[in-house]
């Protein structure tokens, strides 16, 4: 048995008929090409799937299909506004963030998050905020730096 | 240029495409037509296989094909091992790509299932019934290797897959005479590498043409090709690797799977597009781990601390069958190393490589080397502790004097260049130690445990020689090559063997090139990882490709500089000899205002309309540089960790690298690749192990199990380095990408070891767990009631 849905993912609207069991994550990665949400695990950890839900940020992995009907999706393709990069993008990219970029998409989405809800962060608080995302190559203390500078760039713009 | 782009710390030419999600990794392609493959993996560690019944698996919706053992027989050759060291008894057990009859591990490949989506492929999976008749199994490679323990394969005396030893000087006089002998027994858990992206492989046959492309997870993309045409009997002409955006590795994606050759198989049966990503789970199971070593180590030394010899056994685990570069990695890149950064006369190491009912084993980031140092560094600080000496005076007495060209240590390897107390020393001063060691005495007074801990190291590295590789029983060369190839429009594409993922080579490379023809570095692409464009290589570990690769690429862009010059010599109407270089412009001396750029010189060498005579169209040149040495890069690293007796709990509260890799070509990379290094090595000291129960089942088979670091469990680092080039290297580089990793296991664990001694604990199994340190101590009061 199908159901119909309806998504915006990155501003652009989509209709699909999906399997009620069909994740989320697996959806966004079928529907318009766009493959920047990764999956890097099966339970949960790792936070690659990370996307914005209606500018909340979700494991999509851990989401059915059929819960996003409605929603407004934001992937890593759809940060960037107007050929201009998100100020997290440009400081991850500033503070050398990451290495084989697997983590990244949902690492800066995750940081999407935290800054939306703590525009301030400490350092503590950073390493707090991603602790639901993992990474094998960088020992996240780059990625610290880098948020940490994109928190101050994004104070600056207001 | 004004600026040197050697040496600082640019940003990454290959961000841009990462971070906005534009980069395509292999499961990220989708093509027409194109089918899913799922695996069935056995459950039991060690069973024998009565019937598989795949009837209605084969009936279920959407399914396309499902093959077993039997079908894949005769069509797929059994797995090579790749590193068969010599003089060792090595005996390679058959590695079918499905089991037929016998399945040896969790995770022993079963069958394949073929669907139109990936979900009804998985559906199918349950309907696959499979009778097994499970056996007793072995996971411990030193009990696998007692009489009567359960056997791997049956033609495998004691599961001993191959004896080695390495011997230097007179171990057993100088053990005789020592004044003082160490013993320790080291348990090397095994580790799973987990690297981020998955394995994935997505298989295209032509059939028309016989050629087939396989987009794959690898490491080293010419090596999967040719292992690739070994099993599958795709002529390697008529074969392409795709490798452009690997997810991380760190080993466990340097060797041939076979889940890949299976996607290739059902490639040509079906004459669809295959794909197969492995899940989490499955990456537990059927990728390869690391380590799993039980080692007896023991140390001599005379009573005022110099070191005498060094002995040591070691079972190493192969798990269930040898993986493609196995057996190299506790021999040739362990027992080697036994010296480390210290003149010790007498080195002595009998591996006994052991096969057992686990996953198999490979390299993973270090690779030999971290096992080695932790031998080291470990009975360094119990022999200190013994002598009643500061762990640095100990090391510092001990160390290889510093050489600038060659130093050969007892088990044969000439160390390329060296200043290892030079490294200690700015350790020393940066962290005060006298008053971090005061520091830590007064807040043990009240009731603060900190523990400081040393780890100084020295790595091979920039594999290698393939002469050397040839003789230590590789089955493959170590030289790496480039082509350098100028656009007529001055920019400059770099193609290179082998296959960085994450390292950062497309911005070190251009780096280099800027540096040696005078270019800017944003003209310079770097393109790898895909055999049909980039010449043969050996691939991207063993901290090789900066080391090697960089060579090639000085070499090579070089050759395009001196043709450069003939041919800026003939458009000034000077002889070659005459010319000078600056900064990619070609002058006559002492007359730099009318100077040919590099720019000018490669448009006219692709026109072509005024050569000099005799010279060819075209600005481009390769080199397949082998090197004529190792490099050693080293280093001395301290942890300082806290230990809160009441709960066990033990937290990393200071970390400072000094490394020494040579000169850096970007240091902002160079940083990066120590964080990444070092967080690994401390995850194997405090959380990371593999776990078996008695059955071989592995009980951490998912990342809710197996403890991964995470960014609130760490410090921020202190990264300093010092510079000693390599005298036989083009610009002197050594290599970074292992280093943190060699070093971090050991400072870590001998900060445990300091915090914890008061309570009386010298030894303890890592990963030093809460649970395990809290009993520990509980244990140690217990014994001095
Ligand atoms: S894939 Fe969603 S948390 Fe790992
Ligand atoms: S950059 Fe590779 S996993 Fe984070």
């Amino acid at each position: 048995m199908k159901f119909p849905i309806s998504v915006t993912l990155n501003g652009r609207p989509y209709r699909r008929e999906v399997e009620p069991r069909q994740l989320l994550v697996h959806l966004i990665r079928d529907l318009g090409g766009v493959t920047g949400t990764k999956i890097g695990c099966d339970t949960s950890q790792c936070g690659a799937c990370t996307v914005l839900l209606d500018g909340v940020a979700i494991k999509s992995c851990t989401a059915l299909a059929v819960q996003a009907d409605g929603t407004s999706i934001t992937t890593i393709e759809g940060l960037a506004g107007d050929g201009q990069l998100h100020p997290l993008q440009e400081a991850f990219w500033n503070k050398h963030g990451l290495q084989c970029g697997y983590c990244t998409p949902g690492m800066i989405l995750a940081a999407h998050e935290l800054l939306r809800t703590n525009p301030q962060p400490s350092d503590d608080q950073i390493r707090h905020g991603l602790e639901g995302n993992m990474c094998r190559c960088t020992g996240y203390q780059n990625i610290i730096r880098a948020v940490r500078e994109a928190a101050a760039a994004m104070r600056r713009k207001g | 240029m004004s600026t040197r782009v050697f040496g600082s710390g640019i940003r990454r030419r290959e961000d841009p495409r990462l971070i906005t999600g534009a980069a395509t990794y292999t499961d990220d392609y989708t093509l027409p037509d194109m089918v899913h493959m799922v695996l069935l993996r056995s459950p039991h560690a060690h069973a024998r296989i009565k019937r598989i019944d795949t009837t209605r698996a084969k009936a279920a919706p959407g399914v396309v094909a499902v093959f077993i053992g039997t079908d894949v027989e005769g069509a797929l050759n059994p797995m090579p091992c790749a590193w068969l060291v010599p003089n060792s008894n090595l005996k390679v057990a058959g590695y079918p790509c499905i089991a037929k009859d016998m399945v040896r591990y969790v995770g022993d490949i079963v069958a394949a299932v073929v669907a139109e989506s990936p979900y009804q492929a998985t559906d199918a999976l349950d309907l696959i019934v499979v009778d097994y008749e499970p056996l007793p199994a072995v996971i411990d490679p030193e009990k696998a290797k007692q009489s009567g323990a359960p056997q791997v394969h049956s033609n495998v005396e004691n599961n001993v897959a191959f004896h080695w030893t390495v011997t230097g000087g007179d171990v057993d006089g100088t053990f005789q005479k020592a004044d003082v002998v160490i013993k320790e027994r080291i348990v090397q858990q095994r580790l799973i590498p987990n690297a981020m992206e998955p394995r994935s492989a997505l298989a295209h046959w032509s059939g028309a043409s016989g050629e087939l492309t396989l987009w794959n997870t690898t490491q080293n993309p010419h090596i999967a090709r040719f292992l690739c045409s070994v099993v599958t009997g795709v002529p390697e002409d008529k074969l392409r690797v795709i490798a452009t955006e690997v997810g991380g590795g760190f080993g466990s994606k340097i060797p041939a799977y076979p889940a890949d050759f299976i996607t290739v198989f059902c490639a040509k049966k079906l004459n669809r597009p295959v794909k197969w990503t492995e899940s989490r789970r499955e990456n537990f199971q059927g990728t390869t781990h690391g380590r799993d070593h039980i080692q007896d180590v023991e140390l001599a030394a005379t009573k005022d601390g110099k070191v005498l010899g060094i002995k040591a056994t070691s079972y190493s685990g192969m798990g269930a069958y040898l993986s493609t570069a196995a057996p190299g990695i506790p021999t040739i890149l362990h027992g080697l190393m036994l010296s480390g950064p210290y003149d010790i006369a007498a080195i002595r190491e009998d591996v006994y490589g052991i096969y057992t009912n686990g996953t198999p084993v490979e390299a993973y980031r270090g690779a030999g080397r971290p096992e080695a140092t932790f031998i080291l560094e470990r009975l360094m600080d119990m022999l200190a502790a013994k002598l009643g000496m500061d762990p640095i005076d100990l090391r510092k007495k001990n160390f290889i004097p510093k050489f600038e060209n060659g130093h050969t240590v007892a088990t044969g390897l000439s160390y390329d260049s060296g200043n290892y107390a030079g490294a200690l020393q700015k350790l020393v001063d940066h962290v005060a130690y006298k008053d971090l060691r005061r520091q830590q005495a007064e807040d043990r007074k009240k009731g603060r445990y900190l523990g400081i801990g040393i780890s100084t190291y020295v790595e091979i590295c920039g594999l290698g020689p393939s002469q050397v590789a040839g003789a230590v029983g590789f089955q493959g060369g170590l030289w790496e090559s480039a082509i350098v190839r100028f656009h007529p429009t001055g920019k400059v594409n770099v193609f290179i063997g082998a296959n960085p993922h994450g390292q950062g080579e497309e911005t070190t490379f251009a780096q280099i090139v800027a540096e040696e023809i005078g270019v800017d570095v944003n003209d310079v692409k770097v393109i790898h990882g895909d055999t049909q464009t980039t010449p043969m290589g050996w691939g991207t570990y063993g901290s090789r490709t900066t080391a090697v690769g960089g060579a090639a690429l000085v070499m090579a862009t070089r050759k395009v500089k001196e043709k450069a010059k003939v041919i800026a010599a003939h458009l000034l109407e000077a002889a070659v000899e005459d010319m000078d270089y600056k900064d990619g412009k070609f002058f006559v001396k002492g007359s730099p205002d009318k100077a040919k750029t590099i720019q000018d010189i490669a448009l006219m060498a692709n026109v072509a309309w005024n050569m000099p005579a005799g010279v060819e169209a075209g600005l481009e040149a390769s080199s397949f540089y082998d090197p004529p040495n190792f490099t050693y890069p080293f280093g001395a690293h301290l942890a300082v960790v806290e230990l809160d007796p009441e709960t066990g709990q033990i937290d990393v509260r200071r970390y400072v690298a000094v490394d020494d890799c040579g000169p850096q070509i970007n240091p902002v990379i160079v940083e990066g690749q120590v964080h990444g290094g070092v967080v690994q090595g401390i995850g194997q000291a405090l959380w990371e192990g593999a776990v078996y129960d008695e059955n071989g089942q592995l009980l951490t088979g998912s990342m809710l199990d197996y403890a991964l670091p995470r960014a609130d469990r760490l410090p921020d680092m202190e990264v300093l380095s010092t510079v000693t080039p390599s005298p036989h290297h083009p610009i002197g580089v050594k290599g970074i990408g292992e280093a943190g990793t060699i070093a971090s296991t050991a400072a870590v664990y001998n900060a445990v070891i300091d915090a914890l001694s008061p309570f009386g604990v010298q030894t303890i199994r890592m990963p030093v767990t809460p649970e395990r340190a809290f009993n520990a101590i509980q244990e140690a009061k217990a014994g001095r009631r």
